[in-house]
């Protein structure tokens, strides 16, 4: 990539990091774009767990692997009201764990 | 002295796990043939980890700039989202909104909103957003400079950690009515388009599910 090509996708990428900020940032916490936003997290958190779990690695697709129960074993110590830090180690060592196993 | 809170050591054990992947990333880019100079300042100027990531990919399998832009700029796009959710908890002057967005992403995005309280969620945004960057720029520069990874991050189940870090963040938002109907139809939106729509689009598509949520939203005020 070129000096200028790299320049455009920081700005791009920029654009899209500030735009709500510098747009929403004096509204009234009542008003219709702030009262999205608030569940705007929920709704792309989701998606992310759903995308990085049972995305196939080599493309598209839909894959049932490791990942799953790593996050399905962090999902039950999130329950059970573990740390963060723990979540995170639970959920990695399960699926390390089972594709050494494989 | 004040007991220090959760959210800075877990803001800081995320920057420690994104590092593995900016080391793969420095490898990845230079690799595919970009300096090490380029490789940083990706790092330092886009700072988007699976945009940079795709990018690279395309450049390194021999497509197009145009091609490599568009696809880094589809994965940056749920920034415009979380944008707009972090508006009302990073109060502050313009200048200052303008530059503590270059550190919004996924992980400083989650830690943020999953606060009860707005105070905390502005420092808890902080932790993270600084940690994370620091982490990704020094995790480039080795893996730049070195080559060579110093492990394969799958190995070691890393590409779950992020996901289950997720989970937990998440947690907090499904005690509201609207909360648990935009978690829900966010999954299933990102579901539905994952077997064939463009990576980054499945993430974007699933802020639709933010309008139910409003409409129940409303019974739990």
């Amino acid at each position: 990539m070129s000096w200028p090509a790299i320049l455009v996708l920081a700005a791009g990428a920029y654009v899209f990091k500030a735009t709500g900020l510098l747009v929403f940032g004096d509204s009234d916490e009542s008003s219709l774009g702030i009262r999205v936003g608030r569940l705007l997290p929920p709704a792309l958190l989701t998606a992310l767990i759903v995308v990085s779990t049972f995305g196939a690695t080599d493309g598209k697709g839909l894959a049932l692997d490791a990942r799953a129960a790593g996050i399905a074993a962090a999902a039950v110590a999130v329950w059970r009201r573990a740390p963060f830090i723990l979540v995170i180690v639970i959920g990695a060592a399960v699926t390390a764990l089972l594709r050494v196993l494989a | 002295m004040r007991k220090r809170p959760a959210y800075v050591r877990d803001g800081i054990a995320l920057g420690a796990a994104v590092s593995l992947f900016a080391v793969s990333f420095g490898v990845l880019a230079t690799a595919s043939g970009l300096s090490v100079a380029k490789t940083c300042a990706m790092s330092l100027l886009v700072f988007t980890g699976a945009s940079q990531f795709a990018a690279v990919a395309v450049v390194d399998a021999g497509g197009s700039t145009g091609a490599a832009i568009g696809s880094a700029l589809l994965l940056a796009a749920r920034n415009a989202a979380y944008g707009l959710a972090l508006a009302p908890i990073l109060r502050g002057s313009r200048l200052r909104r303008a530059i503590v967005a270059q550190v919004i992403v996924d992980e400083s995005t989650g830690m943020a909103t999953a606060q009860p309280e707005r105070a905390d969620a502005e420092r808890a945004f902080y932790a993270t957003g600084i940690a994370l960057f620091a982490f990704w720029n020094i995790g480039t520069l080795v893996g730049a400079l070195a080559g060579t990874a110093l492990g394969d991050p799958e190995t070691l189940g890393l590409d779950t950690a992020f996901a289950a870090g997720f989970v937990a963040l998440l947690a907090p938002h499904l005690r509201r009515r609207g909360g648990q109907v935009a978690a829900v139809g966010g999954g299933l939106i990102a579901l539905a388009l994952l077997p064939f729509a463009p990576a980054g689009v499945p993430v974007i598509a699933a802020s639709l599910a933010a309008l139910p949520a409003l409409a129940v939203g409303r019974r739990d005020e």
